[in-house]
């Protein structure tokens, strides 16, 4: 269902790292998941539409105005590192 | 009056004795606090108790109402929301490690609305890790306990909201439901909660599990109560991009109307196989008696509902996958020693997640990965297509849907956390309603031979949540399951 080598691939992607252990038991349970989903094979969905909202409801747009939240304060007082009105990081590369 | 008596009260009980005076906001405030301090070691449904705010918002409102400025029932009432609300000033942390002391710097918009209605805030309650469970066992925090009976799970996962309004640690709770996270703990612990349709409660300020299936509500002691919680919370709002410009009844202009006429319809694929015989007898006997108060009762069958357990399992980690990329150790929350920023986010999330929420997180991540795109997400979303035009279609014949709200009553504490694909079918009953984005209702219809709980869940038409309203509060004043508490 799915390989040690695609559980390895999905962890990068989501920027997990995982124990040996951890990697095992991911091949057996989302491999179980995976067998469970595949319920839908037996569906004929040829000509049928996808469903992104249950509500149809169109794109909003608003005019592009400045308004004055006031949260920087606030909001740099949470970071667990900030500089200045920056949020501060390890080096990049 | 005793103390404990006051707290069991609903909250329309309770209002004409604020607005007369007879009691004080500061009081209730106190004697809820006192109340969760001496019995929620037992039950673990909070995660934050908020005492000296609570108690200064309430003299607050005391003094508004001494001055003759009382605005509505929900004045001074106490208010224990789920911890995925954004609070301003009180931390919230959606029972995660990684938002470990976050204490945010807004409030959700229902949140706003609340505490403008004179709501008073007397703490935030535990849940499954970013709404991810149905057992309230993915908390990283503590495990909540059912107080039905201590040995078994209160449901999840809002099973801290469910738990504490069945125990009077809170007048009401405000859930979240992207599968059944309102109702099925509603139902585990005999309360009312309501799953709004999709778009009626805005989203803004509630931490996102999975965008296209979220939806916030009220968990309550009784139907009145929720009509009143969902007065002041729902509502167009600008901040929500998926939020309905409608216009807003009265809810409480649906309680105390016959039922005399309504058409029910009974979908026969949520009797079958799987669901316990004590279940689907209580909830035969509720619909029974709202035949003999005049319904007019029926089958119908939405054939593809053995298909929504496989959507929701595609869908809604595809969705968390998504949401749950922000919280990478930069702006807020836990930040992981690292010295490169691939190593920051990949230490935080490691060191931050629980092991459902990174279950999810891989299963997202994968069915969203080059090449399985159109195998599995779009798969999903056109089996969803089928699912919803199920209802819509049975929606032309009958006016509400009943239905047991789960398939069980409350299990054992760990029975079924090694197996995640079982666990996820105790969601089976409540996850179509959110695949089609109509509101649904859990209220008590009974107990099975071991004092455990049984919800009945009526499934209405989009928007209809008044039709609900009306069902649920004639069947709750015919049998007042509601009344009954647990022993703590």
């Amino acid at each position: 269902m799915i390989t040690l080598k695609e559980v390895e691939k999905i962890a990068h992607l989501s920027k997990l790292s995982l124990s040996e252990s951890e990697k095992q038991k991911f091949v057996v349970e989302l491999g179980n998941i995976l067998g469970f989903v595949e319920k839908l094979d037996q569906l004929d969905l040829k000509n049928v539409a996808a469903t992104s909202h249950a509500v149809e409801v169109t794109n909003v747009f608003r005019e592009d105005k400045i308004v004055n939240t006031n949260v920087k304060e606030k909001a740099l007082a949470m970071a667990p590192e900030a500089e200045g009105d920056f949020f501060r990081v390890p080096k990049v590369l | 009056m005793m103390e404990k008596e006051l707290l069991q009260k609903s909250i329309h009980e309770i209002a004409p004795k604020l607005k007369n005076r007879e009691i004080s906001a500061h009081e209730l405030a106190r004697f809820q606090i006192e109340r969760i301090e001496s019995l929620d070691s037992k039950l673990g449904a909070y995660l934050h108790i908020c005492k000296e705010k609570a108690l200064t918002q309430a003299k607050a409102i005391d003094e508004k109402i001494a001055k003759g400025n009382y605005t509505g029932p929900l004045m001074g009432i106490p208010l224990g929301p789920k911890d995925i609300y954004l609070t301003e000033g009180i931390p919230t942390t959606c029972a995660s490690k990684i938002l470990e002391g976050y204490v945010p710097p807004y409030n959700s918009t229902v949140i706003q609305k609340l505490l403008e209605s004179g709501m008073v805030i007397v703490g935030k309650i535990n849940m499954d890790e970013f709404a991810m469970g149905s057992s309230n066992e993915n908390s990283a925090y503590k495990q909540v306990k059912n107080p039905w009976n201590l040995d078994c799970v209160p449901g999840g996962s809002s099973g801290g909201s469910a738990a504490a309004v069945s125990a009077d640690l809170c007048f009401a709770s405000l859930g979240t439901d992207t599968g059944g996270s309102i109702r099925q703990p509603a139902s585990l612990c005999s309360i009312v909660g309501l799953k709004p349709t999709y778009g009626r409660v805005s989203r803004y300020g509630v931490i996102a599990f999975a965008s296209s299936l979220d939806q916030m509500g009220p968990m309550t002691k009784d139907v009145e109560d929720c009509a009143l919680l969902m007065n002041a919370i729902a509502g167009y709002d600008a901040r929500d991009s998926t939020s309905i410009d409608m216009s807003i009844p009265d809810y409480t202009s649906f309680l105390r109307k016959p039922v005399k006429g309504l058409k029910i319809g009974m979908p026969r694929e949520y009797f079958a196989e799987g669901i316990h015989p004590s279940v689907r007898d209580a909830v035969q006997k509720a619909v029974a008696s709202l035949e003999k108060m005049g319904a007019i009762v029926s089958e119908v069958s939405l054939p593809n509902t053995e298909y929504a357990c496989a959507v929701y399992y595609i869908l809604a980690p595809a969705e968390a996958s998504s949401n749950l990329a922000r919280f990478d150790g930069v702006r807020y929350g836990l930040r992981a020693k690292a010295t490169t920023l691939h190593e920051l986010y990949e230490n935080t999330k490691t060191q931050g997640f629980g092991p459902e929420v990174k279950r999810r997180i891989m299963l997202g991540t994968y069915v969203l990965s080059a090449g399985y795109y159109d195998a599995y997400y779009l798969k999903a979303q056109k089996a969803r297509t089928l699912i919803r035009n199920d209802f819509l279609e049975v929606f032309k014949k009958v006016d509400v849907l009943a239905t047991p709200t789960a398939p069980t009553t409350a299990f054992k504490l760990g029975e079924k956390t090694s197996d995640p694909v079982c666990m996820y079918l105790s969601d089976i009953c409540t996850i179509p309603v959110n695949l089609a984005g109509l509101p649904g209702m859990s209220l008590p219809c009974g107990f099975d031979d071991k004092n455990l709980p049984i919800g009945l869940q009526l499934i209405g038409k989009p928007f209809d949540e008044g039709t609900l309203f009306t069902v649920a509060h004639a069947y709750e004043q015919a049998h007042s399951w509601h009344l009954k508490k647990p022993s703590l």
